[in-house]
């Protein structure tokens, strides 16, 4: 790793304040994607600037439907949540399953999203659920956020502070994970929200980052149900082919993953 | 160069170190407290696990830094007064160890699945909480056959003093 100075800020502000004295700083939360990057020297921050420690932006909420997650907040948090397991037991679900406990135990959901790795679960759950991601500065759709592969909306500076969403009537979630790194070769977030409309985001599979589905919302929306995925046509030209499996493989695991998730939902 | 002071097995520490030291090379470089194995270096075998404020952590995959002001407890600040953790012990009578490269991370998240499910743990449980620990002699069956019965231990420990 190449050289860095450690600040840990103690509010939103002195984050702000710590990171605009230094042109190559960079913020730092639970660091399981940051930190071994570094090792890597492929990131070199000049500055590192924990969020890690700040109490605004940790915390779940649940205010009748409405769901409030704070960016520091870890997948162990998420995951174990009793308020979060009544009102939406799928995203508990989703961040039980990230990594291995002693990441969900450091791992937040703002690192996540900020990140927006091609193969996080996270960014499918903001999408499905219609997420509206919350920074410093003002609020994000999550279709305006996710931009591409480890794009986002974020300007230099901006700060996830935290992610708001309805609760949905029905949601779940299904990955398959790669066997080696066990990141998601596709994942499929279903939802249906209170009014009935469905949305469906995948992630793993998209040569683009994470996607909504329009051919798969509108089978479900029509009909709830596992086999109604079945017949839905997957495209394979928009998605991933490396060597963990090609585009018409990805292809056919969406469509999997879509009825594991209804099942589950 | 930046002093960082932690708690670690219990005893108060303050040390010059880098801001990009990890800090499974604070403990063992600095600290002299080696248990705390460097395996893979890429956040895959877990051989480098340790507690932090009581929750299971790769010591290298973060900063010594992110873990100042901290409670580390390392594989070193297990055993008390000479006498094995109870989870130590199952280890050895269980053969839960081959090499033994690994076990100061095994058991360290053996104690975190335990401290978090307690008498409640199955072996899926304990299969599914080994996803972040790589045994490389494969050794597996008998460190889940080790977890299962250090808790079942530890449970019927915890029932008698409560009584």
């Amino acid at each position: 790793m190449y050289a860095t100075n450690y600040h840990r800020a103690s509010s939103v502000a002195d984050a702000v304040k710590l990171q605009s004295s230094s042109d190559e700083a960079k913020y730092v939360s639970g660091g399981m994607t940051l930190i071994p990057t570094m090792k890597q020297r492929l990131a070199a921050p000049s500055d590192l600037v924990d969020l890690r420690h700040i109490a605004e932006m940790k915390g779940i909420s649940v205010n009748g439907s409405r769901v409030r997650i704070g960016a520091a907040t870890t997948h162990y948090e998420v995951s174990t949540s009793a308020e979060l397991k009544a009102a939406c037991p799928a995203i508990s679900h989703l961040a039980a399953h990230i990594g291995d406990p002693h990441v969900r135990h450091m791992g937040t959901i703002g690192g996540s999203i900020a990140n927006n790795d091609p193969a996080a679960d996270y960014p499918s759950a903001m999408l499905a659920l219609g997420a509206t991601i919350v920074t410093n500065a003002r609020e994000v759709a999550a279709e305006d956020f996710f931009t591409g592969l480890f794009e986002t909306a974020l300007e230099a500076g901006e700060i996830v502070v935290a992610v708001t969403f309805d609760a949905p009537a029905k949601a779940g979630y299904a990955k398959f994970p790669n066997p080696a790194s066990r990141y998601a070769m596709a994942g499929v977030f279903v939802a249906k929200a209170g009014n009935g409309s469905v949305r469906v985001a995948v992630t793993g599979a998209g040569s683009n980052g994470v996607f909504r589905h329009a051919g798969l919302e509108a089978a479900l929306a029509a009909n709830w149900s596992a086999d109604a995925a079945s017949g839905v046509d997957v495209d394979a030209s928009d998605l991933l082919s490396d060597l963990h499996g090609s585009a018409e493989y990805r292809a056919n695991l969406v469509k999997v993953m879509a009825k594991r998730a209804v099942a589950a939902a | 160069m930046a002093k960082v002071a932690m708690t670690v097995n219990g005893r108060k520490v303050s040390k010059e170190c880098e801001g990009r030291t990890l800090l499974v090379h604070f403990l063992r470089d600095t600290l002299s407290l080696t248990g705390t194995h460097i395996g893979c270096d890429t956040s895959q075998c877990g051989a480098c696990v340790v507690h932090m404020d009581g929750k299971a952590v790769k010591s290298c995959s973060m900063l010594a830094a992110q873990a100042a002001g901290a409670e580390i407890l390392t594989i070193e600040g297990l055993a008390a007064n000479g006498e094995l953790h109870p989870v130590q012990a199952a280890f050895k009578a269980n053969h839960g160890l081959q090499c033994g490269f690994c076990t100061p991370g095994m058991v360290m998240t053996a104690v975190d699945m335990i401290n978090r499910y307690g008498a409640k743990l199955n072996e899926q449980t304990v299969r599914e909480n080994l996803e972040g620990n790589i045994c490389r002699c494969t050794g597996y069956h008998n460190i889940v056959k080790a977890i299962l019965a250090a808790a079942e231990d530890m449970g019927a420990a915890g029932r008698q003093a409560a009584e």
